[in-house]
């Protein structure tokens, strides 16, 4: 038995009290937890998807919505282009690799996207099982699709019109899984690759409608002789102001900076998740105001035992840490339930989350969640300071001689 | 073993308690007599090292008690000095026993085992060691407070007013216990106490 063993059996005796501030320590850390997890891992996919993209040039339209569609396929295309109109962009001198996207299908909720062999260069993918796909229909589907739908190399499939997965199916024709992609780690396992003209087969037989209904951009359609966006790499940074601008004045097409772009959605999003923070460190703060408050008034009765055990030989140095340790212990608990919380929160977050390209997980941690440990530390440490002072002025034997 | 030479306190705007001179051997047994008012807590509480006088020294086998830094001084009192209260101060939150360990461990010291179940068994109560302090009678509690007062063997056991809230029968016994605790625990003992019953039962008396 020693006096820090105290300490606990002192929470102990308050289950109450003790559940109640620890409860709120743990909500205060498990937000600004969930926070941390969401905003690292959603920065972190959007670099990963985006690394080497510059410029995603497309229809008209929001150039946030062009980015989404076209790098982390999440939202609808702006529109199409025509073949005529992008390639003098793809042979332009300042590009060093421009990557023509067809998207408008997909398979079980997963995009197919039509391109050429410069994607699998742009990401740098690579075979798992069976081949690059070569002729009209034949397809590479992600890591995840695989996974997901069971589809290997030899198997059949229709599409869907539309990207949502609830389109009508295109029966007339059938793709053909030639091969599984390895796992990239990005956007690219949740996707199904084809080339360019199995995208237009499968809308060659259809009625077209009217060119240039851009509103209506979610029912059209890719019809031959046009794409959905291209995704560029310039040869030199030089390119960076001037492009664009070129893209956006001489042509009927809309250019993106994805990093502009993502930096935009960030302020975006910042407002809500500040929102969030501040009450967080709100609760945090109550929990801490709790945590000194408890303490306090337990200090008319500690008094006793502090007079005690001074005069059994304690120092008040050692008082004074047995006083803290009771708060520190409190919020010591309360911050790691509070990790242990905020984990299980982003990983059940990511099982209800429909968009797989932006899954969360609770598995991934994050250096800033020392800082929250830390956090606790310093709030348990601040909340008891002012009673734990009291050992310094308590006056033993008038305390003792009293009842 | 202890001498106290020159010692005089003075409360902030309170009037000088002088003290005189005094030498307590070890395993005397000393009443500390005074009306009430007099300082006899006050001159405990200076044995105890828990008060500085204003002037004076206490000498505690040759070692100038007032000299020791605070925390020294604090170590000094957990292993050399024992203390009864007038109320029993127990930690609520500890059993019996740990009551007992608690004082050992907060002087630095090594429970001995043997030593308290001894104690406990002297004083009757080495049955009621798993049990909290609001379990027991205010007897057991006074037996509970004065093994504590012993567990780390001091050379001087003192008790402030042990006996002036208990009637004749009680306060005869608690005086009978602590004179046979002190003498078998090698413990010199003072009795600090304006109980005029108790006054004849000890020859050595020091009177303020
Ligand atoms: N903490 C204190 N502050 C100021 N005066 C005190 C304090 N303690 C005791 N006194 C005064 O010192 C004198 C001696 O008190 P005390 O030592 O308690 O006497 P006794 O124990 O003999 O009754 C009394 O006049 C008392 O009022
Ligand atoms: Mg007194």
């Amino acid at each position: 038995m020693n006096i820090y063993q105290i300490s606990f059996k002192n929470l102990y005796r308050n289950p109450l009290t003790t559940g109640l501030n620890v409860m709120l320590v743990a909500f205060g850390v498990g937000i600004l937890c969930i926070l941390l997890l969401a905003s690292n891992q959603i920065e972190r996919k959007l670099e990963q998807n985006a690394k080497d993209i510059d410029l995603v040039v497309g229809a008209k339209g929001s150039p946030l919505q062009l980015i989404l569609s076209s790098i982390y396929h999440i939202d609808f295309p702006t529109g199409n282009i025509t073949v005529e109109e992008a390639e003098p962009i793809m042979k332009n001198p300042m590009v060093k690799r421009a990557v023509p996207l067809a998207l408008g299908d997909s398979y079980e909720g997963f995009r197919i996207a039509g391109t050429d062999s410069s994607f699998i260069q742009l990401y740098q993918l690579e075979i798992g099982k069976g081949r690059y796909w070569k002729q009209d229909l034949e397809v590479n589907i992600g890591s995840t699709v695989a996974k997901v739908t069971g589809l290997k190399p030899g198997d059949k499939f229709y599409g869907a019109h539309g990207l949502d997965g609830n389109g009508d199916v295109h029966k007339q024709h059938m793709y053909q899984v030639v091969g599984v992609l390895k796992p990239q780690g990005n956007v690219t396992d949740d996707l199904v690759l084809t080339n360019i003209g199995s995208v237009y087969k499968m809308h060659e037989p259809e009625g077209e409608e009217e060119h240039g209904s851009a509103e209506h951009h979610e029912e059209k359609e890719i019809s031959n002789k046009e794409i959905t966006a291209i995704l560029i790499q310039y040869r030199s940074p030089m390119s960076v102001v001037l492009f664009p601008r070129m893209v956006n004045k001489n042509t009927n097409m809309q250019a993106a900076s994805p990093a502009m772009e993502s930096a935009r959605l960030f302020s975006l999003i910042g407002v809500g998740l500040d929102t969030l923070k501040y009450f967080a460190i709100l609760i945090m703060a109550i929990s801490g105001l709790s945590i000194f408050i408890s303490l306090y008034n337990s200090m008319k009765e500690k008094k006793y035992d502090l007079a005690l055990m001074r005069c059994l030989g304690a120092s008040k140095g050692k008082l004074f840490f047995h006083v803290v340790l009771e708060a520190l212990a409190v919020t010591i608990v309360g911050s790691c339930l509070g990790i242990l919380i905020g984990h299980l929160a982003v990983e059940v977050i990511g099982v209800y989350q429909e968009s797989a390209q932006a899954r969360l997980t609770g598995s991934y941690f994050v250096t800033e969640e020392l800082y929250l440990i830390l956090a606790g530390l310093v709030i348990g440490l601040v909340a008891s300071i002012i009673p734990a002072m009291q050992v310094y002025k308590v006056d033993i034997a008038k305390t003792l001689s009293k009842s | 073993m202890i001498k106290i030479r020159n010692l005089s306190h003075n409360y902030t705007g309170g009037r000088r308690i002088n003290f005189p001179d005094w030498d307590i051997d070890s395993m005397d047994q000393w009443l500390l007599l005074g009306a009430s008012g007099k300082g006899k807590s006050t001159l405990l509480n200076i044995l105890a090292g828990l008060l500085s006088p204003t002037e004076g020294t206490v000498t505690h086998n040759e070692l100038n008690l007032h000299s020791l830094s605070g925390t020294a001084l604090d170590r000094f009192r957990g292993r050399h000095i024992g203390i009864v209260f007038q109320q029993t101060h127990l930690i609520k939150a500890l059993n019996a026993i740990q009551n007992l360990q608690i004082a050992s461990s907060l002087a630095g010291l090594t429970f001995d085992d043997a030593h308290a179940m001894n104690l406990l068994k002297d004083l009757g109560i080495h049955e009621l060691r798993k049990k909290y302090p609001h379990e027991l009678s205010q007897g057991q509690l006074q037996r509970l407070s004065v093994a504590r007062a012993l567990i780390n063997k001091p050379d001087l056991l003192i008790a402030d007013e042990p006996t002036s809230s208990l009637d004749d029968e009680n306060a005869f016994q608690v005086l009978e216990m602590l004179q046979t605790q002190a003498k078998n625990n090698q413990a010199a003992l003072v009795i600090a106490t304006h109980d005029q019953r108790v006054s004849q039962r000890i020859d050595k008396s020091y009177l303020l």
